[in-house]
């Protein structure tokens, strides 16, 4: 489908409203993410809203509604264990990981009817984005500007949370902030990107903006500026070359990585 | 100042089966420069990290600057913890992690604190290194940045954990000529952990020595005495022991 055709379709308007919101809360909130090397949570999370979605499916109710609750309980318990057990992150995530992938498979296998929906969870759809998905999209980019105030405190933590703690910053009950708007973003935006590849959208544009920032300031305005870039560029791509939005838009933020690190290694 | 700067009753710290702290009573006077020794695992950070309000006792109670530690103001308490390694590419400037001692929080922009975190740096010998990425500095540059932080709040309590590590013995030095100014100044209280026993002595007014309970608290110069660090280290290093 030529571009201009594509921009004039009433799915592809809603696909850009949709993947300018994700990618602004996920390119805000990325910086958090590679600096307190918490990639591995996304991850962990991405796989506990695949049980969520299942469990929607299998229970006949709106697959993101059903993931968006039980994708935050799990980003809480994570805190919670690492917070008051011996037990390793990345122990209870693996764990977390594994659980809700074999509960996911498990609803779907008892599904009474075939389970196509699925798929589009797992990579991503334009075409099924709608109405509500934009209304989801658009609270969780309220969510993220709600949390801003917090920006001072949460990059203190990410620097030295043993000094951000000193300087009595809460940092233990912000983890539990900080999870809980993970879970809902990477619930936002799977129909975008994908469930698989969902924890990318989260990493790439801090860690494409990491090599070439000096300050933490800096590192959160161009994880903005790639992260959204990518995404609106590769939604733009995938409709003209009729390939799924999700891969194309990691492709995107894989390339603009790979470019800032050889840019940060040139001005070394 | 006069009173106590930090009155610690009972204080016991466990970590599972392990006692960290085991009934701690201590009143360290306001003003004192209190330099802790003691052997690996004997609580000293632990004590520390009481003080700060980073550690809540298992038992027994803490008061600092009269209040509970966890209540303190952050604008009261300087705290420059133990040496450690940045990750090599955390995009923040030295002066940045200076300016959080200003605005205990991280700076957007540097603004106001710029004037008080410079003069700080400049205290700490550490002005050269403003502009800096911390990921890059040595242990010894990073501990001097992070003396800087705390100074540069202008804080009633100063909490240092081994400051000296890595640092040079010019820098070292500096360090201790840099608290000392401050203290005249301000009045202040510094507590210490330290393994540099020649430098606490000449420096510190008290010395505690410290192995899970308190084995002697007074005046530096008799308690950090080589046949009390003996008895307290089975060791006197490369001191010579006198006794």
């Amino acid at each position: 489908m030529p571009l201009l055709d594509a921009l004039s379709a009433e799915f592809m308007q809603r696909a850009l409203l949709a993947g300018l919101l994700v990618s602004l809360a996920a390119s805000y909130f990325s910086p958090f993410v590679v600096q307190r090397r918490m990639a591995f949570l996304g991850s962990g999370l991405a796989h506990a809203a695949f049980g969520g979605v299942a469990l929607g499916v299998f229970l006949g109710w709106a697959p993101l509604y059903t993931a968006l609750p039980f994708t935050v309980a799990a980003a809480l318990a994570i805190v919670a264990v690492r917070h008051h057990s011996a037990l390793d992150i990345d122990t209870a995530i693996g764990i977390l990981f594994a659980l809700a992938m074999a509960l996911g498979m498990i609803f779907l296998y008892l599904t009474p009817f075939y389970t196509r929906d699925a798929f589009t969870y797992l990579f991503g759809s334009l075409l099924a984005l709608g109405p509500s998905d934009i209304w989801l999209a658009a609270g969780v980019c309220a969510l993220t500007a709600a949390l801003v105030p917090w920006w001072s405190a949460w990059a203190f933590a990410s620097f030295d949370r043993e000094l951000a703690v000193a300087d009595r910053i809460p940092a233990n009950r912000h983890d539990y902030l900080l999870a809980a708007a993970l879970a809902a973003l990477i619930v936002a935006s799977i129909k975008v990107v994908g469930i698989i590849l969902v924890s990318a959208f989260l990493v790439l544009p801090g860690a494409a903006a990491r090599p070439l920032a000096k300050r933490f300031r800096t590192f959160t305005l161009l994880s903005l500026a790639i992260g959204t870039s990518t995404t609106i560029g590769g939604l733009l791509l995938s409709a003209p070359l009729n390939l799924p939005s999700g891969p194309v838009i990691i492709l995107c933020q894989c390339g603009v990585f790979a470019a800032a690190l050889l840019a940060a290694r040139w001005q070394d | 100042m006069s009173g106590a700067a930090v009155e610690l009753r009972a204080v016991s710290v466990r970590f599972g089966a392990l006692d960290a702290l085991e009934r701690v009573d201590l009143v360290i006077p306001a003003g004192a420069f209190v330099a802790i020794f003691g052997p690996n695992g004997g609580g000293k950070t632990t004590l520390l990290r009481v003080i700060a309000g980073l550690l809540k006792p298992t038992g027994g109670t803490a008061l600092v600057l009269g209040e509970s530690p966890e209540a303190l103001p952050a604008a009261r308490m300087g705290y420059v913890p133990q040496v450690k390694r940045l990750d090599p590419q955390v995009p923040a400037q030295a002066l940045e992690v200076v300016a959080t001692g200003v605005t205990a929080r991280w700076p957007w922009r540097i603004g106001a604190a710029e004037a008080q975190a410079r003069a700080a740096m400049k205290a700490a010998g550490a002005e050269h290194l403003a502009e800096r990425r911390v990921g890059s500095l040595s242990g010894g540059e990073l501990q001097r940045v992070y003396l800087a932080r705390a100074l540069a709040r202008q804080p009633q309590l100063l909490l240092l954990d081994e400051p000296a590590a890595g640092i040079d013995v010019a820098g070292e030095a500096a360090m201790y000529h840099a608290l000392l100014d401050y203290q005249r100044a301000s009045g202040c209280t510094i507590i210490m952990i330290s393994h540099d026993w020649e430098g606490a002595r000449a420096h510190a007014s008290h010395a505690l020595l410290i192995n899970r309970t308190i084995r002697a608290f007074g005046p530096a110069a008799e308690t950090a005495a080589n046949h009390a660090l003996l008895e307290l280290f089975g060791h006197t290093g490369h001191v010579k022991a006198t006794h």
